[in-house]
Formats: C-alpha cells, sequence, structure tokens
C-alpha cells in the first residue's frame, strides 16, 4: 500500500514540473529583462566604461532619453516580479527543496556528464548539481544587478548603498558585471533549452 | 485588442499630430522612434500597438512622470550628498554642454544684472558686485552625469535657499526656474532648491567661475543629474507653474534626483 501511494504522489508530482506562478514570473522576467539590458547597452553606450559600444541594432530606445525612459520604467516590473518570486520561492520551500543542496562534487561530476553529452535529462523535476548552482548564482547575481543599479541611480539618497559598491564609479562596474554574467547565463540557459525541448515546453505548460 | 480613438469635435486631429510632434526636435524624434520601433517582438506584451511609437512614448513618459513622485518623496531634505577632500578633485574638470567649448554663451561682466521674478517681494535685479558679497560657502562634491560619468569639483557660492530668503520669496512656491544666456533652461523643485547644499555658484576652485564652467554664475544642486544643474544663469523665478527644461522637454526624467 505504501508504496502505490508514494508512487501516486510521484506521479502527479511529475506532472507540474512548474507551478503556474513559477512559470508567469519567469516569462515577465525574461520580458522585463531583455527590455533591462537593451535599454542599459544604449545607456552604456552614451558613456562606455570600456574600449567598445553595443551596436545600434541591439539596443532599445534610440537615444539616451529614450533608454533611460525604458530603463527606469521596466526597472518597476523587474523589481515587482522579482519580489513576488522570491516571496513564493522562499515561502513554497521551492528554493531550499529545487536548488539546495549543492555539493562542489557533484558540481564536477555533472558539469563533466553535461559536457559529454551523458548528462541524465529524464526528470525535469529534479536540477542536476550544474542547474543548482547556475540558478541559485543567477538569483544572487540579480539581487547585486537590482542594488548596485539602485546605488548608481540614487547616490545621494542611498549612498550607503552606494559606499557598499565602492562607490558611485565602483559601482557602475559592478552593475556592468552583474549584466554579463546575466547576459552569459541567458546564452547558455537558451541553448541548452533548445537542446532540450522539453525543458522549453514545461517552462510554458508546466508539464 | 481594438484601439478606441477618440475624435475631439472641432479639432483637426492632423494638427493635433503637428502639435504632439512639435515636443521634440525632430532628430531626436525619429531617433526615439527608431528604437520603439525595435521592440515590435515586445507588442504582444501590452496587447496594444507598442510599436506605434507616440502610444509608447507617452505610456513611458507617464511612468517617467510616476518616477518624478517617487523621488520626490525619496528626496530627504536633510541628506547631505557626500563631500570629498580637495585631493579628490577631478582635474581638469571636464566641459560639458551639448554645444562645443568655443561656443559657450559670452556674458559680459560689465553691465550684468541677475533678474529676478515671479512669487518673491523684491524684484530689484543683481549686479554680480551685490551677489559677491553675499555670504559664501563652499563645497566639493560629486558632479553626476546622466551619460553615467562623474566628475568631483569644488563650488563656492551663496545657499539658494538664503538667497529665496533674502528675495522674499515664497517658500511655499512649487518651483524655481532658470534661464541661461544660451537658451537653457530648468525648473527644480522648492524642497532641492531649500536643501542645505543645493547653492548659487560664483566660483570654481576659489576662482570667479570660468566661462567654460558657466559664468556669470551656475547653479550647483549635488542631489540632481548634471543637466539639473543650470550653468550661465541670467534670471530666476519663483513659480508654481513647471516650466520644464531644455532637456526635460525632450524626454530626459523631470525630477532627475540623485
Amino acid at each position: 500500500m505504501a508504496s502505490i501511494d508514494t508512487a501516486t504522489a510521484t506521479e502527479s508530482a511529475q506532472l507540474v514540473i512548474h507551478p503556474v506562478w513559477v512559470r508567469i514570473t519567469h516569462w515577465i522576467n525574461a520580458l522585463a529583462m531583455l527590455v533591462m539590458i537593451g535599454s542599459g547597452w544604449q545607456i552604456y553606450n552614451a558613456s562606455p566604461l570600456f574600449g567598445f559600444t553595443f551596436p545600434d541594432s541591439i539596443t532599445l530606445g534610440g537615444w539616451l532619453a529614450g533608454a533611460l525612459l525604458w530603463h527606469f520604467a521596466a526597472m518597476w516590473v523587474l523589481v515587482v516580479n522579482g519580489f513576488v518570486y522570491l516571496a513564493l520561492g522562499l515561502a513554497s520551500g521551492r528554493f531550499r527543496r529545487k536548488l539546495l543542496p549543492i555539493r562542489p562534487g557533484e558540481v564536477i561530476a555533472d558539469a563533466m556528464a553535461a559536457l559529454t553529452f551523458k548528462l541524465s535529462h529524464q526528470d525535469l523535476s529534479v536540477y542536476n548539481a550544474v542547474q543548482r548552482l547556475l540558478y541559485l548564482g543567477i538569483i544572487l547575481v540579480g539581487i547585486v544587478i537590482v542594488l548596485s543599479g539602485l546605488s548608481i541611480w540614487k547616490p545621494v539618497q542611498l549612498q550607503e548603498l552606494t559606499a557598499l559598491f565602492g562607490g558611485y564609479d565602483a559601482a557602475r562596474y559592478v552593475h556592468f558585471a552583474a549584466m554579463a554574467a546575466i547576459v552569459a547565463f541567458l546564452a547558455i540557459h537558451v541553448l541548452l533549452s533548445i537542446l532540450v525541448p522539453k525543458s522549453l515546453r514545461a517552462m510554458i505548460t508546466g508539464r | 485588442m481594438p484601439r478606441i480613438r477618440k475624435t475631439i469635435p472641432g479639432v483637426d486631429p492632423r494638427l493635433l499630430i503637428k502639435d504632439a510632434a512639435a515636443l521634440m526636435p525632430d532628430p531626436a524624434r525619429r531617433k526615439f522612434l527608431r528604437g520603439a520601433a525595435s521592440v515590435g517582438a515586445l507588442a504582444f506584451l501590452t496587447g496594444c500597438d507598442i510599436v506605434d511609437g507616440p502610444t509608447a512614448e507617452s505610456a513611458l513618459r507617464v511612468v517617467s512622470r510616476f518616477n518624478d513622485r517617487v523621488q520626490g518623496w525619496l528626496f530627504d531634505p536633510n541628506k547631505l550628498a557626500p563631500e570629498y577632500p580637495e585631493s579628490a578633485m577631478t582635474r581638469p574638470f571636464p566641459f560639458n554642454a551639448y554645444y562645443s567649448e568655443d561656443e559657450a554663451p559670452v556674458v559680459p561682466a560689465e553691465g550684468f544684472k541677475l533678474e529676478v521674478g515671479g512669487l518673491i517681494d523684491n524684484k530689484e535685479p543683481w549686479t554680480l558686485e551685490r551677489l559677491y558679497a553675499l555670504p559664501e560657502v563652499s563645497q566639493i562634491t560629486r558632479h553626476v552625469c546622466v551619460e553615467g560619468w562623474s566628475a568631483i569639483g569644488s563650488w563656492q557660492g551663496v545657499r539658494l535657499s538664503e538667497f529665496l530668503k533674502r528675495l522674499g520669496a515664497d517658500s511655499r512656491a512649487k518651483y524655481v526656474w532658470f534661464q541661461c544666456a544660451e537658451g537653457y533652461s530648468n525648473t527644480i523643485d522648492m524642497p532641492t532648491a531649500l536643501h542645505p547644499q543645493t547653492q548659487l555658484t560664483f566660483k570654481f576652485d576659489h576662482q570667479i567661475l570660468p566661462r567654460k564652467y558657466g559664468f556669470p554664475m551656475k547653479c550647483r544642486i549635488p542631489t540632481k543629474l548634471g543637466f539639473k544643474n543650470p550653468k550661465y544663469i541670467i534670471a530666476m523665478h519663483v513659480t508654481n507653474k513647471d516650466l520644464g527644461g531644455y532637456w526635460e522637454d525632450q524626454g530626459y526624467n523631470w525630477f532627475s534626483g540623485l
């Protein structure tokens, strides 16, 4: 009897891989991120930190004022949606269940398996060690990009926060580095979802 | 989603569009629309014509006005911008404007008078001699440009709150408006005007403000972005009407607080 009960429970858990709040916040976040990155690149171009600028064709806003309008509008979507995601992730226990524990040995083993295309994708409801590390990591980067962004936006009113990042100029570099980390994550994330299409389906239909 | 078009009787829609288009100079407007059009893929987000440039633009401006209110609420009248030692100054301090340095306005010192007006008791114009005699305060603060770069400079002048007091300004008024020699202008909120570090500046690094930094005077506001720090000021009005500003009218955020 006990074994049948367990099997049924597992089966129904497998039916829904991503609850509806995960899917909704995921796609709102994806759109907000694209707007933030596109407009952020245009803002960067007005005063580049490094010896390059982003081509106009992949930036958003057309000119600095337009990009700033987009950036400070999408900011609200990103932050409100991010709060909902974090609150539900913590309250529901999803983060603890799905992202922990992260053991270095497993990360190395799963990374090797992934690179040799030997990683199993049978059960999408369980994240492998590399996924756990990256998903937890990108949540932390998301927090850093919001806080560093706030410290660039309000270096007087939120000067204590700005000081935490090493001052106004340093906060710009932190903000840029966090963007770069997110873009790198995004590239891998999209590539892998194409290689394992059922993972993309799960993020749309839940199953 | 069907779009509801309201027609106002007696108003020619073509003229209305022309008026709206005049709100932004042509090159900037074209640039903005090109950017707006490139987000066609996002159109489904709102279900309406986001690719329709003016729709996106007016929606974004509504959010920008909302951001003005948030920033007004976030503004702490007692919170001071960090001050720095002289050794931290950026040398040379950059010249920055929408024109080159040799095109900067030349305001003759001789016979110059600052025009003051609006909701004030004493409307007599101020000579530089009288202005220079006002109690001097000094600050070494960070100038943050809307483009992202920043530079630390040293400015001396009179507290704007002190000057407003001498004008007998109505401090319940909502705005202070500045007119500059080259046609530039700025409107700032009264709480910022009364902030202890907001300064009507006559000197840079203890020398009479050179032409490149805004002679005869600038308004140094370390709690606002650089473009909200007008230079070459020739007139100042206390008002309840938001008279806008050179960049604000083109789409930059009005409050632009730091």
